[in-house]
């Protein structure tokens, strides 16, 4: 369904080059759903702008739904629907009207438009505000007219620019849902995501991009078994002693002090914490606290590029 | 131009809801007509004021067209329709036909208000006048959007309009006749196309259809037209892609 070789994106700003994408293969197979997961600026919207006709790539090429993105971009804005990150409905326009323009807009005609637009709105829970102008919608109402006017023309290939970023967890879940319906129908789904639990509870495969490149790809099980065991992390006021006797642990790897902060990968950690926590009190570290985590997305994303996903939570 | 009809349709809607903007369009050039063009006086300066007056309200009402824009591309509306099979183009010239619509729906409104002041004119002259009009809003309203697309913020877009539209208003001569004053001033409106426009919408609207400011005002006006629609149909096909 997307076939990109070799995609690259360069922005010129007074004399500098800023390479937003360095060159990314994309394979996605008809019916998938993949999460591009990354941190802000990595280049998920700059490639997917790409892939979407909205920005020239400056190297490479792409198979987008059967049709070359450089030489008949006309001819994969037919065949694909893109909710980007924006609310893309005019916050004047009423919202049922939009939709059908919208769908006009994909050539259905003016009978085809009405009804599809209605069946779109009865299974996305927007009948009762039909009539409201889009500007006065709820997040999660915005967003679920944002994906009906993504999926009007039935693609068989979707794009989604971070779908449930700023929607409270309600409306996040119910999202979800909608998205999995998608999916499940044969819809072949492509989503940028920076959460990790959004990468996790929906994808059937996960392509992680930093700094413009590729890094990790592979099924959220199969990245999370990349990385050697749980992540054990412990706080004290003496982390140098403290990390001197984490060190003799059996199999304990990549272990890191930061602050008062001791953390390493050991395998079966929730077994080795005991052990660890006699030695440590035999040695007078006093600890302030001690977390066991199973591995999740985010250490996958610390192992292949040494930073958080999200940094905010370790700083 | 079946896309053309499309995004027309679209813009139309909010005005068509709320149909009052039309007369907030109209609300600067009545004040002219009110409270400035009694101070002209003589009967026949409604004959030389009015027509001036649909050469203003193109260049104000029009101009500020771009405002309408900024908010869907703030917002990304533009964008989505970006990605749909729809033209390009069409998402210019259905907003721009819609401006042009307004304009010509002002220009007759303010006429009809004019006659009651003693303007006079024949209905085929006035069509021949509306056609400048018409020219003058498909010029206007494409470079106001392209300048939108371009700038992309309210606090950009509005001091380039202020800083531009208004010396061209004043020296296109639509107040007062500009040979009345000092000759570098008279230079600079001979200079500005809008006042070959202006005098040529007035020598119609006269029924003086042999006079050469026809031809001229008719030459500045489609140039003009030109100028803005290929401005914007190159804008609006590549930004971006």
């Amino acid at each position: 369904m997307i076939k990109a070789r070799g995609l690259a994106r360069q922005f010129r700003t007074r004399g500098h080059t800023v390479d937003a994408v360095q060159g990314v293969d994309i394979d996605v197979e008809p019916g998938e759903l993949v999460g591009f997961l990354g941190p802000n600026g990595a280049g998920k919207s700059t490639t997917l702008r790409m892939l979407t006709t909205l920005l020239r790539p400056t190297a490479g090429e792409a198979v987008v739904a059967g049709r070359d993105l450089l030489a008949d971009p006309a001819g994969v804005r037919e065949r694909i629907g893109y909710v980007a990150q924006g609310h893309g409905a005019g916050t004047e326009q009423k919202v049922f009207q939009e939709a059908e323009s919208q769908a006009r807009f994909y050539g259905l005609s003016p009978a085809d438009a009405r009804r599809r637009t209605g069946e779109l709105f009865a299974r996305f829970e927007l009948d009762e505000v039909a009539d409201r102008l889009a500007g006065r919608l709820s997040g999660g109402q915005q967003r679920r007219l944002d994906i009906v006017m993504g999926i009007l023309h039935e693609p068989k290939l979707l794009f989604l620019d971070e779908p449930s970023t700023g929607l409270d967890p309600q409306s996040r879940s119910n999202l979800w849902e909608h998205i999995r319906a998608l999916g499940r129908s044969g819809t072949t789904i492509f989503l940028t995501t920076h959460y990790l639990d959004e990468a996790d509870a929906l994808c059937d495969r996960i392509l992680v991009i930093d700094h413009g490149k590729i890094v990790a790809e592979g099924s959220p099980d199969a990245l999370k078994s990349q990385v050697s065991g749980d992540l054990v992390q412990f706080e004290t006021d003496t982390p140098a002693v403290a990390a001197e006797i984490a060190a003799k642990i059996e199999g304990a790897q990549e272990l890191r002090t930061d602050g008062n902060t001791v953390r390493f990968r050991v395998p079966r950690g929730d077994t080795q914490l005991p052990g660890l926590l006699r030695a440590l009190d035999h040695a007078d570290v006093s600890l302030m606290s001690v977390q066991v985590h199973r591995p999740t997305l985010d250490d996958v994303f610390l192992t292949m590029t040494g930073r958080s996903l999200r940094e905010e939570s370790y700083a | 131009m079946r896309d053309t009809w499309l995004v027309l349709q679209r813009t139309a809607r909010p005005t068509l809801r709320n149909p009052v903007v039309i007369v907030f369009g109209l609300m600067q050039p009545l004040l002219f007509l009110l409270l400035f063009g009694p101070l002209l006086g003589g009967s026949g300066s409604w004959q030389w004021f009015v027509p001036g007056l649909i050469i203003q309200m193109g260049l104000f009402g029009t101009a500020y067209a771009g405002f309408g824009l900024i908010p869907e591309i703030r917002s990304g509306a533009l964008e989505r329709m970006r990605v749909t099979p729809v033209s390009r183009v069409a998402l210019l010239t259905g907003r721009v036909l819609h401006d042009v619509v307004m304009l010509i729906v002002q220009c007759v409104l303010l006429l009809a208000v004019s006659t009651a002041f003693g303007f006079r004119a024949s209905i085929g002259h006035v069509l021949a006048g509306l056609v400048f009009a018409v020219l003058i809003g498909v010029s206007v309203g494409s470079v106001s959007y392209t300048l939108a697309l371009k700038l992309k913020h309210e606090y950009a877009f509005a001091p380039v309009l202020s800083s531009t539209v208004m010396p061209l208003m004043l020296l296109s001569g639509v107040l007062l006749p500009m040979n009345q004053g000092p000759h570098w001033l008279y230079v600079l409106s001979r200079i500005n196309p809008f006042s070959h426009v202006a005098d040529g919408v007035r020598a119609v609207i006269a029924g003086n259809f042999g006079s050469s400011s026809v031809l001229t005002g008719g030459i500045a006006a489609v140039a003009l037209a030109a100028i803005g629609l290929v401005w914007g149909t190159r804008s609006f096909v590549r930004a971006n892609a």
